[in-house]
């Protein structure tokens, strides 16, 4: 057995397999199907201060090894997450992190204070990249200005650990993620999904209700790899890599672009138990390849 | 309920039309209980244009052949696929998955079961589970032609069936909701599976005679156990996940304008 263990800013992970925000729930939907507790850490549904009931139906399009989604940000909102859902996740043998979003600097403020009450919560995965928003969400991350000022607000306030996930739909995503970093960022995790649409040429109409979406699954990985090893390049702080890994193949090639840890999000959908498989995936290729320590690949792309 | 994520075998496919195939599902392990309105999300392999589960009602479970009984309708790739599987052959599924229909506990009720096209599948086996509680059960099925009526056969052995084709090929002409039968009897509980339109009148026609109505859903979904939230509803509550909180709703709780 291998030594999976790995740090990520201040998150201590007991392998670097995590759950991506919006496709693992809040960990206990898969307990039928997993022990949710073998995973290095669950990133729950994007939690928003007040409660928000989404986008319209359709939300969903099946695409070429992928899909688009226009869920904009379901959820039941904190005071629900923190009276409702947390007294259970907090009983969870792993790190649980909330990814926190917001229409304004103030919302993630006042989020990221009443998540410092919890003691259960390591850190929290700040999405200033939702596509499925109006207010807030991907703006916040597709200018260098807006996400440094989030961050700066939030880790004012906020005294665990800050991973902030980053957005693909920009010009140069590690511009983006040195500003994070500047501001206090712990790390970075991207890609969260990529804007796209579908049209259903019979009724010539957009498939999804908000006719944009966010692209996810296999369709994404090439460009997810891609941009982890540029922004790998670019900072200091760990860089937690995400977009189509299916497999543990997947998430060794982002590993050896220079993430230290990985998020797997759509393939939990047509797999439910994908992450104990990539899990135990890697800790095979690196018996295999004889390495004793999963740390011993980050980054080791050999040019 | 638990839910399963199982490898099961195909011991027949039967080709109902070039458009229906009949999936009957078995295993080596015993199947686990399931009940009728609920769905299994069944894996497509082979092929990138199908990257999604696909939702199938849970047709027929038969414990005692230790059957699952999948009716598959071709629409598209998926499907396509789906009704191409031959015996042996080895199918993923995750099951079973979201609510049920709810049963009356008085014996003396009277119910109908209104399916249109092959959203009859769940029906067969809300029927045999009500017959099996001593309920007498009426069906009334729905399709543009006779060629369209499944498993009428099946339908027989658990109560009274009813037919309506688009062309009069079988039955009245007509849709269901313009049988007579409706016109003539009062039901205490309706349940109806099929296409969106159909059940829309059947729940104006169940709010019109003051008749409880449960109708199943079918909204495009990736996951299918609550956690892509992408198959909601509006509903009184707000938006409510098809997959978990249906795909059995009673007419009350939805936002239908009927």
């Amino acid at each position: 057995m291998a030594n999976l263990k790995i740090k990520v800013g201040t998150l201590q992970l007991k392998n670097p397999v995590m759950t991506a925000s919006g496709t693992f729930g809040y960990g206990t939907e898969y307990s039928d199907f997993m022990d949710i507790s073998r995973i290095g850490g669950i990133v729950v549904k994007g939690t928003t201060l007040r409660d928000r009931q989404g986008n319209q139906y359709p939300r969903m399009a099946e695409t070429p090894s992928g899909m688009l989604n226009a869920v904009g940000l379901q959820n039941k909102g904190m005071e629900y997450f923190i009276n409702h859902i947390y007294p259970t996740v907090k009983n969870i043998d792993t790190n649980i992190l909330v990814n926190l979003s917001g229409s304004t600097i103030e919302d993630y403020i006042e989020g990221a204070e009443r998540l410092n009450e919890l003691e259960k919560i390591p850190g929290i995965e700040l999405n200033i990249s939702c596509p499925n928003v109006k207010e807030g969400g991907m703006a916040f991350g597709t200018s260098c200005l807006s996400a440094a000022q989030v961050v700066k607000a939030v880790r004012r306030v906020y005294k665990n650990d800050i991973m902030v996930k980053l957005s693909p739909n920009v010009t140069d995503i590690s511009e983006i993620a040195l500003a994070v970093e500047a501001e206090g960022a712990d790390s970075v995790s991207l890609i969260n999904t990529l804007l796209g649409m579908a049209i259903n040429s019979e009724t010539r109409k957009p498939v999804l209700s908000t006719i944009t979406g966010g692209l996810s699954g296999p369709a994404v990985k090439p460009i997810a790899l891609r941009m982890v090893w540029q922004v790998a390049q670019a900072v200091k702080i760990p860089v937690v890599g995400m977009g189509g890994i299916m497999n543990a193949t997947d998430a060794i090639e982002f590993i050896l672009a220079g993430a230290s840890a990985i998020q797997v999000g759509t393939a939990n959908f047509i797999d439910p138990t994908v992450t104990i498989k990539v899990l135990d995936g890697i800790n095979d290729y690196l018996e295999r390849h004889k390495f004793s320590s999963v740390s011993d690949i980050i980054g080791a792309m050999e040019i | 309920m638990k839910k399963f994520m199982l490898d099961l075998i195909i011991k027949e496919n039967v080709q109902l039309s070039n458009q229906y195939a009949l999936l009957i599902l078995t295993s080596s392990d015993k199947l686990p209980e399931m009940l009728p309105g609920q769905f299994a999300e069944v894996r497509v392999d082979g092929s990138s244009e199908v990257f999604l589960r696909r939702a199938i009602s849970i047709n027929y479970v038969d414990y005692s052949k230790n059957e699952l009984w999948l009716l598959i309708q071709v629409v598209g790739e998926g499907t396509k696929r789906l009704a191409a599987l031959k015996s042996a052959e080895s199918v993923n599924l995750l099951l079973p998955l979201g609510n049920s229909f709810s049963i009356p506990s008085n014996k003396d009720s009277k119910v109908l079961l209104i399916g249109g096209g092959v959203g009859v599948a769940p029906l067969l086996f809300l029927g045999d589970f009500l017959k099996s509680k001593g309920i007498e059960v009426n069906f009334l099925l729905g399709a543009r032609s006779k060629a369209d009526l499944l498993q009428m056969s099946e339908f027989e052995r658990f109560g009274t069936v009813y037919t309506t084709t688009e062309d009069g090929s079988h039955g009245e002409k007509g849709y269901v909701t313009q049988h007579s039968l409706l016109r003539e009897s009062k039901f205490d509980h309706i349940y109806t599976c099929g296409p969106t339109p159909m059940m829309k009148a059947v729940a104006a026609y169940a709010h019109k005679t003051n008749t409880n109505c449960e109708v199943s859903l079918e909204n495009t979904m990736a996951c299918g156990f609550g956690v892509c939230l992408c198959c909601v509803t509006d509903t009184v509550d707000g938006h409510l996940c098809v997959c978990t909180e249906g795909p059995v709703f009673n007419i009350t709780k939805l936002k239908w304008q009927i």
